[in-house]
């Protein structure tokens, strides 16, 4: 048991903080434009496929610089030339064209690389165990992934907290026009911020691309819990996308490994309810079957009793 | 230094302003006045290009019409508007500092003179903007905007909604500007605080300018004021 729950936390913490890394440029993004990005989450398909091929021609570790560096370039371009003008037609436009992008993004990828996974691998002085609790080996590179989350989180956090550009970007988020009538370049700061955003999920896409299946469909896999994140961390916060991101990672985590279900539960109690009814089985699902709904059951449950999120202060 | 001929802005099909002509001269201050809904805000607006207008507008010599807030804002116009838009989550202290167009830029204001002038500013220097009376708010819009050393500042309703005692310290701010030899645009309802401290006055009805002289003048007119003012 005291194993299950330390594996299962740091497992959790990990997808969590790999969330965050996505999560974080979708909701500053998501403020800016009052538009959920469809093609976020293909932004770190491509940072995945783009480091896997860099990793095969360089390297892992060029990889893990330059592909994010192109992915955030792409993001940058996607503003600059197709969203600021979209902008313009209002949400509905702007909403439909990163749907469309997203479907672009992956029938190029599977026109180039094919639709079967790559072989995107761990680099070899990472491929190790770092420690073995009880039984169980823990791979070096988790802990390679996990610290890159953690300082990519700290440098984003300093960088808008406590320098003179993160706060520029901050009041972009809620009063882009004032910002404009000071004399900030406030396209420029929109047009960064989409590019920095994309680059975050960009290096997601890097570190995940080995530990995950590199394939041309990890973006639709990971694309809606991205929005639960960001709806139930609340728009635009940081601090929210990060504790939504921890509690998803940590609620999947140890939900598809707890094989409790209503029976179990209610074992001592005498009931079993009648055979071959719908109640039968209902009171056989083991938490790990429902456990892909659990995120999904949040994002409604908060879009009905608490619609800013947990931290944000705007309605999504 | 301010030259606006034959402004025309449009809401969907409404025409809002009908071919507005205006001038702010340097270290000039000049009272756009009028009811509401007459255009003087559109046109503030228009002139600082955040609604699309059609016509002439010069700053210091140069067409400044279509282009972008920031590139006007950065020539040296600075533009308060009405709703004190403050940056609600940035201290006092960050609010007045996103206010230079660059970091450590120093002109004719230093936040430290700002707090010296606004006790009430100085004892919540850093805490969130977001807490600040309407009063406050609208001294650190004011403050923040000269920050970037303007040369002609535009300041839309300064006291609209605020206690006599706040609207006095407004006008006093006004007076400051003006003794530095900044130039004013206000967009005014009180009357008396713009006569008393403008060089000329505009009255504005239907979107088009309906008089231009000086307070005197205006003081004179009985009918100019009961037909484009009184309520």
């Amino acid at each position: 048991m005291a194993e299950l729950i330390i594996i299962s936390t740091l497992n959790g913490v990990l997808f969590g903080l790999l969330l965050f890394l996505m999560a974080s440029g979708l909701t500053l993004i998501f403020s800016m434009m009052g538009v959920l990005n469809f093609a976020h989450a293909s932004f770190y398909m491509m940072g995945a496929f783009i480091g896997f091929q860099i990793a095969k021609w360089a390297g892992f570790w060029p990889a893990l610089i330059l592909a994010p560096l192109v992915v955030g370039l792409a993001g940058a371009a996607v503003e600059r030339f197709g969203l600021r003008t979209v902008h313009a037609h209002g949400h509905v436009a702007e909403l439909l064209f990163t749907f469309g992008l997203a479907f672009v993004i992956e029938e190029v990828i599977q026109i180039i690389w094919g639709k079967s996974p790559v072989d995107f691998r761990v680099p070899r002085a990472l491929d190790f165990p770092a420690f073995t609790i009880f039984s169980t080996n823990y791979p070096a590179y988790k802990l390679f992934m996990l610290a890159v989350s953690i300082s990519i989180f700290v440098a984003l956090f300093w960088l808008l907290k406590r320098t003179r550009v993160g706060m520029i970007v901050q009041a972009s988020l809620t009063h882009p026009k004032m910002v404009a009538h000071l004399g900030h370049n406030v396209p420029l700061v929109f047009m960064s911020v989409f590019g920095v955003g994309s680059a975050l999920a960009g290096i997601a896409g890097v570190i995940a691309g080995p530990a995950l299946v590199t394939q041309a469909s990890m973006a639709a896999l990971l694309g809606p819990i991205l929005f639960v994140v960001v709806v139930v961390g609340g728009l635009g916060s940081l601090q929210g996308a990060l504790i939504a991101s921890l509690l998803i990672g940590l609620l999947q985590t140890f939900a598809v490994s707890v094989n409790l279900s209503l029976a179990d539960i209610f074992a001592g109690s005498g009931f079993t309810p009648a055979p071959k009814t719908i109640l039968e089985d209902l009171w056989r699902v083991t938490i790990a079957q429902v456990a892909p709904i659990l995120p999904y059951l949040l994002l409604m449950i908060i879009l009905i009793f608490k619609p800013t999120g947990l931290f944000g202060t705007r309605e999504s | 230094m301010l030259e606006v001929r034959a402004l025309n802005a449009y809401y969907g099909k409404s025409h809002i302003l009908q071919g507005v002509d205006l001038d702010v001269g340097a270290g000039e201050v000049v009272s756009l006045l009028g009811r509401n809904g007459v255009g003087r805000s559109t046109t503030v607006k228009a002139i600082m290009g955040e609604v699309r207008a059609v016509g002439h507008v010069r700053f210091k010599g140069t067409d400044i019409a279509g282009w972008p807030s920031y590139r006007i804002a950065r020539l040296g116009l600075g533009y308060v508007p009405e709703h004190r838009d403050i940056f609600p989550s940035l201290t006092v202290r960050q609010n007045l500092a996103l206010g230079q167009k660059k970091a450590g830029l120093d002109g004719r204001w230093r936040a430290d003179d700002m707090l010296t002038m606004f006790p009430n500013l100085a004892r919540r220097v850093d805490t969130a903007a977001g807490v600040l009376s309407g009063g406050e708010k609208q001294m650190l819009t004011m403050c923040r905007t000269l920050m970037g050393d303007p040369e002609l500042i535009m300041i839309d309703e300064p006291t609209e909604g605020l206690a006599p005692l706040i609207v006095k310290q407004v006008g006093e701010l006004i007076r400051e500007i003006a003794r530095r030899g900044v130039a004013i645009l206000l967009v005014e309802q009180k009357l008396a605080i713009a006569l008393q401290i403008s060089n000329r006055v505009y009255v504005m009805g239907h979107g088009r300018m309906v008089f231009q002289g000086t307070p005197a003048d205006l003081k004179a007119s009985e009918a100019v004021r009961r037909e484009w003012l009184e309520v």
